[in-house]
């Protein structure tokens, strides 16, 4: 990635987080921290690795963190999947956008949310696009660090490296944040993360998660006909120097002036 | 019943390349190895790994494929249950999930291996259709529909293995979504649904000898959606109707007639006989069993004797 393609993305990266601040002041809730810590991931996934060349390859993502997925609705809108009216009606009884992603929405794979789930979907979506069509799509997943204790998340990462698909792309946002504190923690046998999902037959690296030239290079270097999961360390909250790492900040919407300190500092960052 | 699944899936299998099979560590037997040999691709095993077999079939489902999941019902439901109503459900993905061995025809295994309210729990969840086919040839005839026209997730509960023909003669021909009278009476009326119609027609036996007349058995494979008109008909046409099956009381066929019976105000006496809503430690056969629940085609003439005497 060259230096272009870098200030580009921390454009986008900037603007998805503000889209993301403005629409919280529409609702009283939204998943916001969760969702900034994923930004770059899930830029980096729509805008830089992503190809859809028809007939031939077809790319998909899952966000499995359902959680996280205003990210997801902020990106899918600056394509045009989702439309500004959309937007405009997330969590209002007559849109059709809710806090956790639901299949049959513009540009959304399959329903999560419920933690643990969206791991076996896209392997099994992999496995037709590999091991029986014998194409070339990339089936990419973005799961929470707290997806990764649910038992279906490791019962699908088995049946992927049995699989072999290589055209599986697991990106962890972890955060090391949930809801009563800091992982490392309340639960520490969590880690070590890399050696478990490696002896898990997966090649598994580690970035910088707000890094996307880290990110991309990460991804397009992998090199083993295995799945992939990339370890993605990030900042709840990032951007904001408030919401960083501040549990409240799961689910709490800003108030207006907690929104103005946030658009000032977004703004600043890249001044 | 088992066997003729495996049958089925092979043949439909063979000319229908959306047809998938996954298992959970279940031993391939019959036609299911011949699945496996011949269609490498579209059989997968997870191993005992009940979340991933359902949510890789939902995967495989939104890609096209028609997945069927196979394994003992109560691993096939409960453990996997809440990949069963979301992935499947939620999403309307028409995946079919066999539950095999249900009831408690795997007795001497213990309440582990019993599914004795998978109809409650399958049902409940919106979305899902849920059957029940009383035979081979029934069941041949629903895993035909499942694999060409389910529009979502499908629950189906298969016995084990050894079923009779119980469809053969049957009076009226096999009809997706419709109550299908087998056998036609006079008075009595048997609902009841898989493995208990036979023993629907071995209470029909009992009944001839003591009022001279037979028992209507009727096949209720469809348990949901049920076909409500068929059964207000039902319990306006006779004057002792009776529901058998191999359930808990609650959530079943039996309560659903019951709700239908009170919402017409039906005039006809009505029996429900179903499992007790308890775990029975009784480690000896499978007749044994339901006896113990108080199955057995003897109590059930019984009681419907002294209903048409009263």
């Amino acid at each position: 990635m060259n230096i272009t393609d870098l200030k580009s993305a921390k454009n986008r990266c900037r603007d998805y987080r503000l889209r993301i601040l403005e629409i919280s002041q529409q609702v009283s809730a939204l998943h916001a921290a969760g969702a900034f810590s994923s930004v770059e991931i899930v830029d980096c996934v729509y805008n830089m690795l992503m190809k859809n060349i028809s007939g031939k390859r077809t790319d998909r993502f899952l966000m499995s963190k359902g959680h996280g997925c205003m990210i997801q609705y902020v990106v899918l809108e600056s394509k045009g999947v989702l439309s500004k009216s959309n937007m405009d009606m997330y969590c209002k009884s007559e849109g059709i956008l809710g806090c956790h992603p639901d299949y049959g929405n513009p540009g959304i794979e399959a329903s999560t949310g419920s933690l643990g789930h969206g791991l076996a979907m896209a392997a099994g979506i992999a496995y037709v696009e590999k091991g029986i069509r014998a194409l070339d799509g990339i089936i990419y997943v973005v799961v929470s660090d707290g997806e990764l204790q649910e038992g279906s998340t490791w019962e699908a990462m088995m049946m992927a490296a049995n699989l072999e698909l290589s055209n599986l792309v697991v990106l962890l946002d972890h955060n090391g944040y949930q809801s009563f504190g800091k992982t490392s923690e309340t639960h520490p046998a969590f880690y070590p993360i890399l050696e478990k999902v490696s002896a898990f037959g997966f090649e598994v690296t580690e970035v910088d998660g707000h890094d996307s030239n880290a990110i991309y290079n990460a991804i397009v270097g992998r090199k083993s006909r295995k799945p992939f999961l990339l370890v993605a360390n990030t900042v709840k909250g990032k951007g904001v120097s408030y919401m960083e790492n501040q549990p409240i900040w799961h689910y709490r919407s800003p108030n207006s002036e907690e929104y103005l300190k946030a658009i000032e500092e977004l703004n600043g960052a890249l001044n | 019943m088992r066997n003729a699944f495996a049958d089925v899936i092979y043949e439909i299998g063979k000319v229908d390349e959306r047809i998938c099979a996954l298992v959970a560590d279940i031993s391939p037997a019959g036609s299911m190895e011949k699945f496996r040999h011949d269609f490498p691709g579209r059989f997968v095993n997870t191993g005992v790994a009940e979340q991933a077999m359902i949510g890789i079939a939902a995967g495989m489902a939104l890609q096209g494929m028609r997945p069927f999941c196979y394994t003992i019902a109560t691993f096939a439901l409960y453990r996997p249950f809440e990949m069963i109503r979301v992935d499947l459900c939620y999403q309307n993905l028409p995946v079919t999930v066999i539950g095999m061995g249900a009831g408690v025809i795997y007795s001497t295994l213990g309440s582990t291996h019993h599914s004795m309210e998978d109809i409650a729990v399958a049902a409940a969840i919106p979305n899902m259709t849920v059957l029940a086919p009383c035979d081979p040839l029934e069941m041949r005839q629903m895993t035909e529909w499942c694999a060409k026209n389910s529009k979502g997730p499908v629950y189906m509960r298969l016995g084990k293995a050894g079923e009779p023909i119980l469809t053969g003669g049957a009076v009226e021909k096999f009809e997706m979504g419709k109550l299908r009278v087998l056998q036609r009476g006079v008075r009595v009326a048997i609902l009841s649904y898989g493995t208990l119609v036979s023993m629907a027609f071995e209470v029909s036996k009992i009944i001839q000898k003591k009022l001279g007349e037979p028992c209507t058995v009727i096949s209720c494979h469809t348990i949901k959606p049920l076909d409500e008109v068929g059964v207000k008909n039902i319990l306006r046409d006779y004057d002792h109707v009776v529901v058998m099956e191999e359930h808990v009381p609650h959530g079943g066929l039996g309560s659903r007639i019951k709700e239908i019976a009170w919402n017409i105000r039906a005039k006809c006496s009505l029996n429900t006989f179903s499992l007790q809503d308890e775990f029975i430690h009784c480690y000896g056969s499978y007749e044994e069993l339901l006896l113990k629940h108080g199955l057995s085609p003897k109590n059930i003439a019984n009681k419907i004797f002294e209903n048409t005497i009263s």
